[in-house]
Order: C-alpha cells, then structure tokens, then sequence
C-alpha cells in the first residue's frame, strides 16, 4: 500500500445490541463485520453494495457519530476511538459527512448563511465579519450566491440544498468528506451538476471521498477505488478498473449485471430474446 | 428557482452588508407573510384575535376607560339595574352590585386581572415544561423515565382539585393561586415537549449540527427547540384561557383573588346570594369570562392551522 494514506481502517466491526423481551433473549446484529481499508490522500474510494449492507454504519463510524465495537480507525495519522476519548476540535475539523437527504439535513428554522458560519463559530474564533466573508466565498464556490445567504432552507430546491450541506461540511477545510449517497435523492440532470461540482472541489481543496453509493454509473464516474460490501463483509476491494472489469465475487457479479443498460444494441438483444 | 451559477461580486463592502440584510429581512418578511396568509383563512380565529386584542388595549387603558373606579361604593344605588331595564341609570351602563360599584368598571379593571393570571400562568408552566421535556427528549433513559412519571402523577389527579388542594396548603390568594394553577398545566407542556423533541432529535440536521461540534445545550435549545415551537404556541394559547377560567374557578370557591379584587371568579362569588334577585350581577362577570376564553380558544386554533404542516394545503 501507499505510504500516504489519509484514511486507515483495519478490521472494523460494529455490533448492535437487539433488546429481547421477557421471553426472548438478546440479539447481536453485526453491521459490520471486519472491514480494512486505505484510502490515500486526495482521492475517491467508493463503497457500494444493497441496502442494510452495513454502509451507513461505515459512515458514521467514519465521521465519529458512532463507536465502532472493534477494530482501529486511523484518520492523518491519528488513531480515533470516540467510546474512549471522545472527539477533539482537530479531528472534527478533519471529517465532515454530506448526507443523503438535503430536505431532512438542513435545519429548517436557520438561515443559510447561519447554517454555513455554524462549524466556524463553534470550532474556530473567527470574527463575525470574516465569518460571513468566508460564509459568501464559500456559497459562490458551490454555485449560488451571495443573496441566498439570508434565506431559509425552504425556499431551495433539492440540488442547491445539496449543495449548501455540501458548503457547510467543507467550512472547516476537511481532509476527509464523507458523503452518504449525496446524489441519490435527486434527479439525474442536478446528479451530474453535483457530482461535477465534487470533482471540482476535490481537485481544489486537495480532498479525499469515501463515497457511498449504490449506483454503478455514478461510481465508474468518481470512484478511484471501489469496496464492494455484503451484509456486513467486504467482499470486493481494489482500484475501478479491476473491479469493474474483473468482478470475483459472485455477490459482485449479480450487481453488475443488475445494472439497467439503456444503449441501442443491448435493447436490440433484449427485444430479440422476448420475440424469441 | 433554477441552479444558479456564481456571479461576480458587487463592488464596495457596505453594499454587500447592506445586500445581505435586506435579503435577510426580506425571507423573515416571507415567513410571516406565509403565517399570516394561513392564519387569516380562519375567520373565527382573526375575530378573536381582534377581541383579544380590544381587550389588552381596554386592560392596559383602564383607568381613562372605566367611568368609575372599581370600589368606589355609591350608597345611593345598590343593586341598580342596566341602564336599558326599567330603574337604570345612564351612569351605571351594566348596573351596580350589592355594595353600589359600577359592574362595568370593574369589569374592565378585571380583564387586567384575568390577563395578568394568563400571562403569568403560562409562563411559568411554559418555561418549565420546556425545560423537563427538553431535557427528558434528548437524554431519555433513567432521567425521561423520572420526569413522565412524575408528570403521569400529577396528571392522575383532576385538575382543578389539585389546584383547590395546593392553594389549600399555600394559602388563599391571587399569587398562590396563579403558582398551583401552572403546575397543574405544567404536565401538558412537558408531554408535548417531549414528543415533539423525540421526533426532531434524529433527524440529519442534529447529527450535523453535533458534527459541527455542537455541544449538548446548544442542540438541545438552538437547534432542537425552535423546531418544537408550534406545538407548544398553540398549546400555550390554549392554556392561557383554561388559565383565567381555572383562576375564576378558584375565585368563585374563595380561593383565588380575595375581596374586593375586581376579579372575575371573585366577582361571581360575591354576587352568588343575588342570582334571582339581580340577575346582572352573576351575568356580566360570567358573559366576560365565557367571551375572553372563546376569543383565546378561537385564535389557539386558528395558530393550529397555521402552525402545523399537516394541516397546510398545497
């Protein structure tokens, strides 16, 4: 592996506690079942698999929402362990997630300008003024502009409010960004509008994605690296061209083939098989 | 509105601050709008809310509106009847009771009694309610568990005895009375507090704001409660009018305001041995007090209507 790994994660696995009942004894339900991973400094790995698959979990492990039950994370460097030591100014500043879905991400009583200058006012001492400044710097570098700072989030659209939690994580200048399927939620001309304004941003903030998704097309087109999950396992972890062109798993398989292909020629075929 | 692409910056730095705040206001402006719009659809609630209004305004001025002072007794006249029923006098519009005082002027200097009761009442059990539903939402476990059934407890008693007992203990009088009757309402708060907080405290917009680094008190009362807020309006008007009757209430059974507060419970007890002789006396007290909890309940549901999305059309 490459020396510069930004992001080291070794054997993580996270269990839940189901309660039982009176009669029913408690059940263990392994989300992620030991999972290693690197991802190097400024680029994109991208984790695919069905729902419930245990990638949301990866997530928030990722971004110190939640503990993980075992195994270390290791992000610039620095091992994390929430359950232990809890969560620093610096490592917060290193992590940040976009989530899936802007209308529920976005508090919807906070302005958008408040919304953006929030990460700095708790983590930073910045003064009001370059607050706002950085505020508008920020809103114009994602697309929209300096008079959607005093509006609420109910007067955008899906795409700008991707936008703006996509703002908001980056206020802090992140190494790392996790966006929990930040595409998925909206329609495909906007999907491409986002992505493309990731990719430009990737390039100018030196950032590095661990993308969840479970859209192939979407992957091919972002991804570096891909990590295939199965309840819980990765199944299939390599670069994009030996995933996508040499898939071992027969879980991995079964996604590819799933994928709808709308060009002309695998409609032809298709139609030829039903007159058949 | 489209996907806007970046434009260039206007020139001068005070431009832009100005820009900026007049967007602000502007969105602020269309919040409002929007809550008027559906709030005036309801036209009972825009009724009562003109009455209330009338009322604070009557309650505030009192002292140029009333034609007489509330305990001035004029031994001429005792018990005199409307000015419309035969024996009136024009200077007593609504009659005098059993001691000679004009029923109308205390009538008014009662409102500020009555909204007084209201005010203080709701506050309290407002602020105090907020403050143990917050607090049993977002930590939950041992300490929510503590809280709602120290709440069930209270609410297994039948609201106006619990009050009736408490003023027993503390002793008559407006101020005690005022004190029993928040905790009496103070459950209602917790509960829908509590609710409304379990409901708001997973959504994404709270773990981001954690991420940001938001600490416990700042999510619980930044960026949690605003969002608990309309529920609790509506319930805190709905309180305010169940506030004046439970005090007239207390009032008339000589545990609330004490005489010769123009408070109208009070005023009812005074008049109670009169009823068949004088019907104003019983009357008047008892319309005001029927009228003010109408208007109060009218625009509580009319901020139902405004304030839940649920409700809203399109």
């Amino acid at each position: 592996m490459s020396g510069d790994a930004i992001l080291k994660v070794r054997d993580l696995k996270r269990d839940y506690v189901i309660k039982g009942g009176i009669f029913t004894k408690p059940r263990i339900l392994s989300a992620v079942k030991g999972v290693s991973f690197d991802v190097e400094r400024g680029t994109t790995l991208a984790v695919v698999g069905e729902s419930g698959c245990g990638k949301s979990t990866l997530a928030r492990i990722l971004t110190m929402i939640d503990p993980a039950t075992a195994g270390t994370v290791e992000i610039d460097g620095q091992p994390i362990d929430i359950a232990k030591y809890g969560v620093s100014r610096e490592m917060r500043q290193k992590v940040q997630i976009v989530f899936q879905n802007p209308y529920g991400s976005l508090n919807p009583r906070q302005k958008i300008g408040a919304v953006l200058e929030e990460p700095l006012l708790l983590n930073t001492d910045m003064p009001a003024a370059e607050r706002r400044d950085a505020a508008l710097a920020m809103l114009q570098k994602v697309g929209l502009k300096p008079e959607h700072y005093g509006r609420y989030p109910h007067m955008f659209s899906g795409g700008q409010r991707q936008r703006i939690a996509i703002a908001r994580s980056i206020m802090l200048k992140p190494k790392l960004l996790v966006l929990d399927e930040p595409v998925s939620a909206l329609d495909l001309s906007v999907q491409a509008q986002i992505l493309n304004l990731l990719a430009d941003l990737q390039e100018e903030f030196n950032l590095t994605y661990v993308f969840i998704s479970h859209d192939l097309s979407v992957v091919r087109y972002i991804a570096d690296k891909v990590m295939v999950m199965y309840f819980g396992e990765a199944v299939e972890y390599g670069t994009r061209d030996e995933v996508f062109d040499n898939p071992r798993h027969s879980y991995t398989k079964t996604l590819f083939a799933a994928t709808p292909r709308a060009d002309v020629n695998s409609i032809k075929a298709r139609l030829a098989k039903r007159a058949a | 509105m489209t996907e806007a692409s970046a434009t260039q910056t206007p020139a001068t730095e005070t431009a832009v601050a100005a820009k900026l705040a007049s967007e602000s206001r502007n969105a602020t402006k269309a919040m409002l709008t929007e809550f008027w719009y559906y709030f005036s659809q309801n036209r009972g609630a825009v009724i009562g809310l003109a009455f209330f209004l009338a009322l604070v305004v009557v309650a505030v001025f009192a002292p140029l509106v009333a034609p007489h002072a509330p305990d001035t007794q004029y031994r001429d006249s005792f018990l005199t009847p409307p000015v419309w029923e035969a024996g009136g006098k024009a200077a007593f519009l609504l009659g005098t009771d059993a001691v000679g005082r004009d029923i109308l002027s205390r009538l008014i200097y009662g409102a500020r009694y009555s909204l007084f009761i209201g005010v203080i009442v709701v506050t309290i059990a407002l602020s105090g309610g907020i403050v143990l539903g917050v607090i049993a939402g977002y930590f939950r476990g041992a300490v929510d568990t503590f809280i709602m059934r120290v709440m069930d407890i209270i609410l297994a008693f039948p609201s106006l005895l619990l009050a009736l007992v408490l003023v027993a203990i503390l002793g008559p009088g407006l101020t005690n009375a005022m004190i029993a009757i928040a905790l009496v309402l103070q459950p209602h708060f917790v509960r829908l507090t509590r609710a409304a907080v379990l409901s708001e405290r997973n959504r994404d917009y709270v773990v981001a704001a954690r991420l940001a680094g938001a600490g416990n008190m700042r999510l619980m009362f930044k960026t949690i409660l605003p969002n608990c807020l309309s529920p609790l309006i509506v319930q805190a008007t709905l309180s305010f009018s169940s506030a004046i009757l439970d005090a007239a209430a207390l009032g008339f059974l000589g545990m609330g305001a004490q005489p010769p507060t123009p408070e109208w419970g009070t005023m009812l007890a005074e008049a109670r041995e009169f009823i068949l002789r004088a019907w104003w006396v019983v009357t008047f007290p008892g319309l005001a007090i029927l009228i003010t909890v109408l208007a109060i309940n009218l625009v509580g549901d009319g901020l139902r209507d405004a304030l839940d999305p649920k409700l809203k059309r399109s």
